[in-house]
């Protein structure tokens, strides 16, 4: 598949947003701290120093790139700093020190004339609760964008209409989203998020207010879409299940600083300490790593099955339990294939899996 | 642990010293005359000069006003009645539906019965002409505050003194500026009416969720985008509460200012009823006013409603609309000079009303009498005068002996000293309490009050308030207003405890019983949206002119607060703690005070501080009926257009309110 092919060559590709050493810190006086040119700060010191005193620091010395087409999940508890990170970088508020460039342009020293086009055009955004106008209706939500930047009515609701349709609340148009349940609203959310046409897409814990079994729809529309827009999208979540399911990879953050950075598979296998590791403990590892994950480019000329790169561990259960013991791992999505054998999976799995596969 | 209340005891001992010395050294009991500052006479002399300078503007913008307001009134007055009830209806069912459109005709049968409808658009002329003003400065203010949070704390400190400021005060500057008028009683309507639009203005701004203004700023909003498409439409259901507000508190001034007179409107009918002691014609008016208020007050509301759900489409109200405007054009050219109004029905109505309440009041008067009386000499007589001044021959018929006094001195101290090693607290406030029956209130030696007033805000407030009651007592004594402040203190405070006592007992009872509170609510609702002005004329009418009725004015208007917030609160216990307790197996009553009651305090205090508020601000309104108060002192300012005097006891009056709130805010 051509499509697979490009995908595949993802890490490859340009870099859409580039995050440097992004302070934000809370206190009487934070700018103070980061004055001095040309002298080099030390992350760790820093933080401690301004900790004593009688600062907050919010977000520590944070970098990373976002590649272009990329599902990049911010991760971390309450208070970690996840929001902070992605508000800084929507600049809705203003981080104290770094540098942070969306196509090569620094948006830290964009004026406020040159951001609000910024967000007009290339930037959308879904919040936690919703963030609807509640005087208007669902139409009227989702074209707001498009009548800030001056667009006729008529070629506003259409526009409107297409991203209603197709976030699949066709017929709602008309309702306020006090009439709305949860689910809903955040397609509107979503709609009104992607009416302009952003590239960069943040979502703010888009799903964390609702349900958990709409969760898990809403996680798969989400996946479908992005399968059809192929939007670069920083993604903020707090739960570790959202995050190995959606993203292609993972910032595990932890009080303001980021603690890791890789593959949700990196993640869960070779967890940077001691709280990473806890973190991901209660994640079943069967259900997302993912063949493509172990695959090996070296071919095994004894491979008796054969498995889509994409599916979890859990699915080569059943084939390990018959006997099989080498497989040919078939290209799919971002994964390009390869081969494993069933030692390796069962050595990931540990010993509870390898209880299951003797019992199958 | 004992500091504070070591405190409070040296505080008793110094006021019983004062108390035992008071008849040696009669300037303890009441401030001397000769060491008075001419404050009010100062005041005059400074701002007098000022005010003739300004005098040139001030008529010139009272002719301004005056103009608009002529031709509102004139436009009223020429529609026909039925084409602006019609719209009046038609504004009721956009608003609400059905229910509140029968009201709104029913109540406008009513005033035309009456033969009030002349009078009832006068005032509702110079409500609308208030209105646009009001709402607009509001915002601006709410606004700016929201724009620049710095300003917030002396805007809303601003907003306190102007809500608190007794009218007549203000009212006294402004006839001079304006010069008799409508506009002076316009420009008070105004000033009255921005504190609740700007409240609301910075509650509902500061309301609209984060998220709101944050996706607004992703879209790509310019300020002032954010601004007015996204934040002022998020608000949009507080900002109308405050128009509501507005429109009320503009309604309850243009009514009090009547008493300037001239404008024949409504206010004005009611005053110069109740002097003619007209019963039938002021308690019609009063009626008046009361439909007016609730037809107002509903009508605002239901379009301020969020989840509003209209049975009269925009398009329709649109056309109805235009169809009475023009039949009533219409009508009016072809027939000039008829008023369609029935002339002498309210006449005649008014007349045999009149005559059957005066029936009625003979009929009843020597109950009603007896009531006044024994209350009078009973409760508020020592009160005032306390036990000492009361038991004399000429009062309660009999002279106090020696050994009676030391009965109930140790009577109080035994059970001061009982409760002292449980509640001290209790026991200090026993202690202050028999202390002040038996010299009366308003004769408690002033340094004593002093003393107590200042140490009460040190503790409670720190060295802000303890300036600020410094201040205000200053005002109040070097103003030679002492006598007229320990009026007020004790009508306050006896108003207050009764309502605490009645509404509280209300309010518990409501919150206990479905049927009761479905009964009380209503009463509630007309209570609040009235007026302060209606409630003198019931008291006035059982009960004469006096202290007595003043008092029970008063209590009318501060009755509604504790009986909400001790229903408010008592309901609104978590039902898991209830259950909790329900399945410790607690009583109903045990329930009721070791759970919910604790638990709703703060709520009641609440109640109790929104009590005090009323009472005081009622006070210069019952001072109409006949007390020797501060409010008197405002209103006999106003008679003799005396500027400095009507600040003085104003301010004192203001202050009082914003003491006593902070008092017991904490």
């Amino acid at each position: 598949m051509p499509e697979t092919d490009q995908n595949s060559i993802d890490r490859h590709r340009n870099v859409k947003l580039q995050c440097r050493n992004v302070w934000k810190v809370y206190g009487p006086r934070p700018d103070y701290y980061f004055d001095a040119k040309g002298y080099r700060i030390e992350p760790e010191l820093l933080a401690a120093r301004l900790t004593a005193e009688g600062h907050l620091p919010a977000l520590i010395d944070a970098s990373f790139d976002v590649h272009e087409g990329e599902i990049f999940v911010i991760m971390g508890l309450s208070g970690s700093g996840k929001s902070t990170l992605v508000r800084c970088l929507s600049r809705l508020i203003d981080a104290n020190h770094g540098t942070i460039q969306l196509d090569g342009q620094d948006l830290l020293a964009a004026t406020p004339r040159e951001l609000i086009e910024i967000r007009r055009h290339k930037m959308g955004m879904v919040f936690q609760s919703f963030g609807l106008l509640p005087h208007l209706t669902v139409l009227e939500n989702t074209a707001f964008p498009l009548k800030l930047q001056g667009m006729g009515l008529a070629e506003r609701e259409a526009r409107a209409r297409e991203m209603i349709r197709l976030v699949g609340l066709d017929g709602r148009e008309a309702s306020y989203p006090s009439q709305l349940s949860g689910g809903q609203q955040q397609r509107v959310g979503i709609a009104r998020s992607l009416a302009v046409g952003p590239d960069l897409w943040f979502l703010d814990e888009p799903f964390s207010a609702l349900d958990p079994l709409i969760r898990r729809q809403m996680q798969d529309e989400f996946l479908r879409l992005q399968d059809q827009l192929k939007k670069t999208i920083v993604f903020i979540t707090h739960d570790i299940m959202e995050a190995c399911r959606l993203a292609d990879r993972i910032a595990l953050m932890r009080n303001g600083r980021i603690i890791q950075i890789g593959t949700p598979a990196e993640i869960l296998l070779s967890p940077a300490d001691e709280y990473v590791a806890e973190f991901t403990a209660e994640v079943a590892l069967a259900r997302v790593i993912r063949a493509g994950d172990l695959a090996v480019a070296a071919p095994m000329s004894e491979a008796t099955a054969e498995i889509s790169a994409d599916q979890p561990l859990e699915a080569l259960m059943s084939k390990i339990g018959a006997g099989h013991r080498h497989f040919r791992v078939l290209p799919a999505g971002r994964y390009p294939g390869g081969y494993v054998a069933a030692d390796r999976i069962l050595a990931v799995l540990g010993h509870e899996a390898a209880t299951l596969a003797e019992v199958g | 642990m004992a500091s504070p209340l070591f405190r409070w005891l040296l505080l008793f001992l110094f006021c019983l010293a004062l108390v035992l010395a008071s008849p040696f050294l009669p300037w303890l009991a009441a401030f001397p005359q000769g060491w008075t500052l001419p404050l009010a006479d100062v005041l005059n002399t400074w701002a007098l000069p000022v005010f003739d300078i300004l005098q040139g503007p001030g008529r010139a913008l009272a002719a301004g006003l005056d103009l608009p307001l002529r031709g509102l009134r004139a436009a009223l007055e020429w529609l026909p009645w039925p084409a602006l009830a019609g719209i009046v209806v038609l504004l009721a069912l956009r608003a609400s539906g059905w229910q509140l459109a029968v009201v709104a005709i029913i109540a406008q049968a009513g005033i035309v019965a009456g033969g009030y409808w002349p009078q009832a658009m006068n005032t509702l002329a110079i409500v609308l002409m208030s209105l646009p003003p009001a709402v607009l400065i509001g915002f601006a203010l709410g606004a700016a505050a929201h724009r620049w949070p710095r300003i917030e704390p002396a805007t809303v400190a601003a907003l306190d003194v102007m809500q608190t400021l007794p009218a007549f005060a203000y009212l006294i500057p402004l006839l001079i500026l304006f010069g008799f008028g409508p506009a002076p009683g316009l420009v008070a309507g105004v000033v009255f009416a921005v504190p609740p639009m700007v409240r609301n203005t910075i509650l509902g701004l500061a309301r609209v969720p984060a998220e709101v203004v944050e996706a607004a700023q992703m879209c790509g909003a310019t300020s002032g985008q954010l601004f007015w498409l996204a934040k002022v439409p998020a608000a949009r259901s507080q900002l109308l509460v405050g128009v509501n507000q507005t429109v009320m508190a503009s309604l309850s001034m243009v009514i009090i200012v009547a008493v300037i007179g001239g404008f024949n409107d409504i206010g004005w009918e009611v005053l110069s009823a109740m002097r003619g002691a007209e019963l039938g014609r002021s308690l019609m008016s009063g009626l008046v006013i009361v439909a007016m208020a609730i037809l107002l007050d509903r009508i605002t509301l239901g379009f301020a409603s969020p989840g509003r759900t209209t049975i009269l489409g925009q398009k329709k109200f649109r056309i109805a609309f235009g169809a009475f405007v023009i039949a009533g054009v219409v009508t009016r050219l072809i027939l000039p000079e008829v008023t369609f109004l029935p002339d002498a029905l309210g006449r005649n109505l008014a007349r045999s009303i009149d005559a059957t309440l005066m029936d009625f009041v003979v009929a009843t008067g020597p109950f009603f009498a007896a009531l006044r009386d024994g209350l009078n000499y009973g409760l508020m007589l020592p009160l005032r005068i306390g036990l000492l001044g009361a038991a004399t021959p000429t009062v309660w018929g009999f002279t106090l002996m020696p050994w009676m006094i030391a009965a109930y001195a140790i009577v109080f101290a035994g059970g001061a000293f009982i409760l002292w090693r449980r509640t001290p607290t209790l026991a200090i406030a026993i202690l202050f309490v028999g202390l002040a029956l038996a010299t009366g209130i308003t004769r408690f030696p002033w340094p004593g009050v002093v003393a107590m007033a200042l140490v009460a805000a040190w503790a409670s407030g720190g060295p802000r308030l303890f300036a600020m009651t410094s201040g205000a007592l200053g005002l109040i004594i070097f103003g030679g207003l002492w006598a007229a402040f320990t009026q007020s203190a004790y009508l306050t405070a006896l108003a207050v405890v009764l309502c605490v006592l009645i509404g509280g007992a209300l309010g518990l009872l409501a919150a206990e019983n479905d049927r009761a509170s479905a009964i009380l609510r209503p009463i509630n609702d007309a209570l609040q949206t009235m007026p302060q002005f209606v409630f003198l004329i019931p008291a006035l009418m059982l009960f004469r002119v006096g202290e007595f009725t003043a008092l029970i004015a008063i209590m009318l208007y501060a009755i509604v607060p504790p009986m909400r917030y001790v229903e408010h609160g008592l309901r609104n216990v978590s039902p898991a703690l209830v259950e909790a307790a329900v399945q410790m197996g607690a009583t109903r009553s045990q329930l009721l005070w070791q759970v919910k009651l604790p638990l709703a305090r703060p709520v009641i205090r609440l109640g109790i501080n929104q009590t005090i508020m009323a009472a005081i601000s009622m006070l210069v309104i019952a001072a109409l009926v006949g007390t020797r108060d501060l409010g008197q002192q405002v209103f006999i300012a106003l008679g003799k257009a005396d500027l400095g005097l009507g600040l003085v006891a104003g301010f004192a009056i203001a202050l009082l309110a914003l003491i006593a709130d902070r008092l017991l805010r904490d």
